[in-house]
């Protein structure tokens, strides 16, 4: 039996009452539940999962919407009890926060004059017009919310590069501005190695990589995913490359992204031939064998990461960094365990995983056409968990473990599997303890096997740094206690997994060569807003998700929390009242 | 398009200029009929936007008998809801000539009334007189306690006001009075004390010097002694008295008034001049007096918004923390939380009342009703709460929202008035 319960007027975000539904679906007696906004898009949801009601259909945009399908009414009000203790809890937490909340621009900007940078996580539809009332204040934008068109980003960059401004993003889950990490990112030293990424979890392996190693970063922006497409151009990526030439603390670029188009590509390049600074650049996938002029050309992330620090160092680059350190533990398998199943949180880092696999099995490119996986052939999977089709309706594998451990158990499930492969990323934005909240799930995996007589192996990199907010060391040995294969980089651990079942993938050494064609003469010009953006700490309104406040306000940064809302609760017809009331 | 304005928003700031730069007086008390041509008939005034009889909750029909019978057009209550129900008696909400009752509103010529000038805009508004807690009009009682102390009202404490007024000359200056009050802790909707006691304080010295007996003199002080909400209604009457001045201004989208009858809650905008745009009412949350509960509570009443929408009331939650916990706003981070809130859908500050508690900022001036729209954040009003019964009188206290639909239904007509829209198909 569906009961509905709608508490008026009680606002939460989206995130929060997801990790609320998880929550309480766990109680016993309740067979369904889901909890959200009663936003018009969100009651189709509800639809959707058979949880529709009449009373939901009466409730609005503001009001917190709770309907429970349990066989006892009674349970009604333990639902209700933990609700209230959930969403009390979170605002005892909230009661000491050093900055100050708002729900319109107008006082975001009087709360934070001089704001350069506006983080933008509200839900996609709406993230390009918040993002132009940025620009139209002369503030950067990081767009962190995915589902923007093409159309838009193109048009709001181009905006944005007209004013001198940056716009990083869309889907850009990671940013670290003078040391204040942004979104999903890792407190990192500081030093002298500027990065621009078209990929989050990409250049959240490159900096780990760079801080394990010794090294320190200036910048590292994110320009989001499509910028390299033909249809943007790298307008974000040209203009920030150009904003780390003039930038004088940034000795050394590196430019991290998954294969651009080619005529973008070329851009790119030539750009970066043109700059007197040396240059490490990893193309994702396309195999490298040479260096060419300034610019060092790497084939995994770790390796982006060594290169950029010896030349960080003035060091000469070595000709091959990608020989595995350590042992290859000793393996117990039964016959038919041949394959390994790679269950990413990282998209990056399981691209990075299908790649290196493709390579080590001869498939040459390791596109999938499977929806939702990175790489699917004879028993070898890899997935992106934190790609779309898992995350409709559901936290991001990062924040939560649910999909992640549905997925160990189905890959437990297939007699072929011989290892689970996965990534812990820590930092801010991230689960305060993903490695405990998996624990429970790979232990039940590995007490099932030996049941049936068999080992199943897990192994796995933990992404992040001795500075982040979570305890590296503690999450390392938790899992190390557990058995799992703990690797220093994703690098490692992928090439570990497939040294356990006999397969190698061999690097070979990259020769110097000068630049294929001689640089164009490029205009390197900076704006002088993005000159500002890279040596100041930045100040940032804080637009949606406000658990990504505590990063900036524990790294020196300032922000203003605005709580968004969706502008007349998503009623079109109000939106077009208000924009000619203008 | 908005008249000698180049935008809305600077129409709007000329209306929010009129409320900074008001400058209400206490002027006088007098009999209703005396300058309510209206209720020289068989007319009573009414809370909110315009109601049918038999659309008014209990209370308010109850209120509506014990005027009748104050009034002496029918010797009993049956009588009484005879007429009242044959349509005999014509309602007319007291927004419609200069006026603002509190709860049922239920006003007739016989009562006295409050007359609060604006100087700056030489407009005028009234308003009853507080009759304290218990069995009282405004919540729907009609017994003969009531109708009795209506009486005295009439026939002693009016005149005696006013013969005090007039002892002092120039009448109160109420800014001074809010001004001092607000840093007191009143927030002139659920507190007044402060408010109350400024008023003893100011008038007695006049109260002593008219040639009123000495019995109703001392009455008189002793009432307003006792009755801690009294400043309530002259905070109501100056409320209207400044948004009528702001809103000769017709141009923009500042709220000029708030209002509820039970049934609907209305609202004016600056640019829509006259009109109401309504929707059904919610019915206040709060604290309830033993015995009774939330099942028990009547749905939302009273002219009295018109405090929320001069920006003290439930947005000067901040000032008054005494009594957070029993509008239900928890402590005082709640309160800080309710002006800040509040804040959002309003201008600008008033810089007339500031806020000690607020860091001095002043209280909330010019609710936009764009804004109002645009956020999702509806205007919280503090109340307090009537039994649905009539008679019964106040159970509690809380707080309740003006509906969003409101604030939607009149910022669609604007933009369709001045042609930016075509009409939204039915």
């Amino acid at each position: 039996m569906l009961y509905t319960i709608i508490k008026e007027n009680s606002y939460q975000d989206s995130v929060n009452l997801m990790l609320l539904t998880n929550k309480i679906s766990t109680m016993d007696g309740i067979n369904k539940v889901q909890i959200m906004m009663g936003t018009p898009a969100n009651k189709d949801i509800f639809k959707t999962s058979g949880l529709s009601t009449e009373e939901l259909g009466k409730a609005a945009a503001n009001d917190m919407c709770i309907v429970v399908d349990t066989d006892s009414e009674e349970k009604i009000q333990e639902v209700l009890d933990e609700v209230d203790q959930y969403l009390n809890n979170q605002s005892i937490s909230n009661s000491k926060q050093e900055f100050e909340s708002v729900r319109t621009w107008d006082k975001a900007l009087k709360a934070l004059p001089n704001a350069n940078i506006a983080l933008i996580s509200t839900p996609g539809q709406y993230a390009a017009e918040e993002a132009e009332k940025a620009l139209d204040n002369d503030m950067h934008v990081l767009i962190f919310s995915d589902n923007v068109t093409i159309e838009d980003e193109r048009r709001i960059k181009e905006k944005a590069h007209e004013k001198g401004l940056l716009v990083m993003g869309p889907d850009c889950g990671t940013e670290i501005v003078s040391g204040v990490p942004l979104a999903f990112a890792n407190v990192v030293k500081q030093g002298n190695i500027g990065l621009v990424g078209a990929s989050g979890t990409g250049i959240q392996e490159v900096t780990v990589q760079i801080d394990r190693l010794g090294g320190g970063v200036t910048h590292a922006i994110g320009t989001g995913g499509r910028d390299l497409s033909d249809k943007i151009g790298a307008i974000t990526m040209i203009d920030a490359i150009k904003g780390l030439a003039a930038h004088k603390q940034t000795e050394v670029i590196g430019i991290i992204s998954k294969p651009p188009a080619k005529e973008v590509r070329d851009q790119v390049v030539e750009l970066l031939q043109s700059l007197s600074k040396p240059v490490v650049a990893i193309f994702l996938g396309e195999d490298p064998h040479n260096h060419e002029g300034n610019i060092y050309y790497a084939n995994t992330l770790e390796e982006t990461a060594a290169i950029a620090l010896d030349l960080a160092k003035g060091n000469p680059v070595k000709p091959n960094y990608n020989k595995i350190t350590g042992e290859v533990s000793a393996v117990n398998l039964k016959p038919e365990q041949k394959t390994i199943k790679g269950l990413y949180s990282g998209g990056t880092l399981g691209y990075e995983a299908a790649t290196l696999i493709s390579r080590g099995l001869g498939l040459g490119k390791s596109n999938s056409h499977e929806e939702g996986y990175l790489l699917k052939t004879n028993g070898f999977e890899v997935a992106d968990l934190g790609d779309d089709i898992y995350t409709q309706g559901k936290p991001h594998p990062m924040i939560d473990p649910d999909t992640r451990i549905k997925f160990f158990q189905k890959a437990a499930e297939d007699e072929s599997t011989a290892i689970i492969l996965f990534d812990v990323v820590l930092g801010y934005g991230s689960h305060e303890d993903m490695a405990g909240a998996l624990l429970p799930g790979i232990q039940k995996i590995q007490n099932d096997a030996k049941a049936k007589g068999r080992t199943i192996y897990f192994v796995a990199t933990v992404c992040g740094t001795e500075q982040d907010p979570q305890n590296i060391a503690e999450q390392k040995s938790k899992l190390e206690n557990a058995g799992v294969i703990i690797k220093d980089s994703n690098n490692q651990a992928i090439r570990t997994a497939l040294a356990m079942i006999d397969i190698h993938v061999e690097e070979m050494d990259k020769e110097m060569v000068p630049a294929a064609k001689k640089a164009a003469d490029q205009d390197i010009t900076t704006s002088s807003a993005i000159e500002k953006l890279l040596n100041e700490k930045p100040s940032v309104i804080n637009v949606g998700l406000k658990k990504f406040t505590s990063a900036i306000t524990e790294n020196g940064g300032k922000v203003v929390q605005f709580d968004w809302r969706p502008v007349a609760g998503g009623n079109e017809r109000m939106r077009k009242v208000l924009s000619v009331l203008r | 398009m908005y008249g000698q304005f180049k935008t809305i928003d600077e129409a709007n700031r000329a209306v929010i200029d009129n409320v900074v730069s008001s400058s209400p007086f206490l002027v006088d008390v007098v009999l209703a009929k005396s300058v309510i041509k209206e209720l020289n008939g068989k007319v009573l005034l009414h809370a909110g936007p315009p109601i049918k009889w038999e659309n008014m909750t209990s209370p308010m029909q109850g209120s509506c008998v014990g005027a009748t019978l104050f009034e002496g057009w029918a010797s009993n209550a049956d009588e009484a809801f005879a007429m009242l129900k044959n349509g005999e008696i014509e309602f007319i909400p007291c927004h419609h000539v200069d006026a603002v009752g509190p709860m049922g509103g239920i006003t007739s010529g016989s009562m006295p009334l409050l007359v609060v000038e604006n100087r700056s805009g030489g407009n005028r508004a009234y308003c009853t007189m507080n009759e304290g807690i218990g069995a009282v009009l405004r919540f729907g009682a009609y017994s003969q306690e009531v109708i009795n102390r209506l009486g005295w009202f009439r026939d002693v404490l009016g005149p005696v006001i006013s013969k005090a007024l007039k002892v002092k000359g120039d009448g109160l200056n109420v800014n001074v009075a809010m001004a001092k009050a607000i840093t007191m802790g009143d927030e002139f909707h659920q507190r007044n004390i402060a408010g109350s006691l400024i008023f003893l304080k100011d008038i007695a010295p006049y109260i002593i010097q008219t040639d009123a007996a000495d019995k109703d003199k001392q009455d008189v002080i002793q009432f307003l002694a006792d009755t801690d909400q009294f400043f309530l209604n002259i905070a109501m009457a100056t409320s209207k008295a400044v948004m009528d001045t702001a809103r000769q201004i017709q141009h923009g989208t500042v709220v000029t008034a708030m209002c509820r009858n039970g049934y609907e809650f209305g609202i004016r905008i600056a640019g829509m001049g006259d009109q109401w745009f309504t929707a059904p009412v919610n019915t206040p949350q709060g604290l309830f007096f033993t015995g009774y509960d939330q099942e028990m509570a009547c749905p939302d009443m009273g002219d009295s918004a018109i405090t929320e929408t001069f920006g003290v009331g439930g947005f000067a939650m901040i000032a008054a923390p005494g009594v957070t916990r029993f509008v239900g706003a928890g402590g005082f981070d709640d309160a800080l939380k309710t002006s800040n809130d509040m804040m959002e859908i309003c201008i600008d500050h008033n810089s007339n009342f500031s806020i000690p508690t607020w860091d001095f900022k002043g209280s909330c001036l010019g609710i936009d009703a764009r804004k109002v729209v645009e956020t999702g954040i509806e205007p919280v009003i503090n109340t307090g709460i009537a039994h649905k019964e009539a008679g019964v009188g106040q159970i509690g206290a809380g707080t309740v929202r003006a509906p969003l639909a409101c604030f939607e239904k009149a910022i669609d007509a604007y933009a369709v008035k001045l042609g930016l829209i075509e009409p939204a198909a039915e």
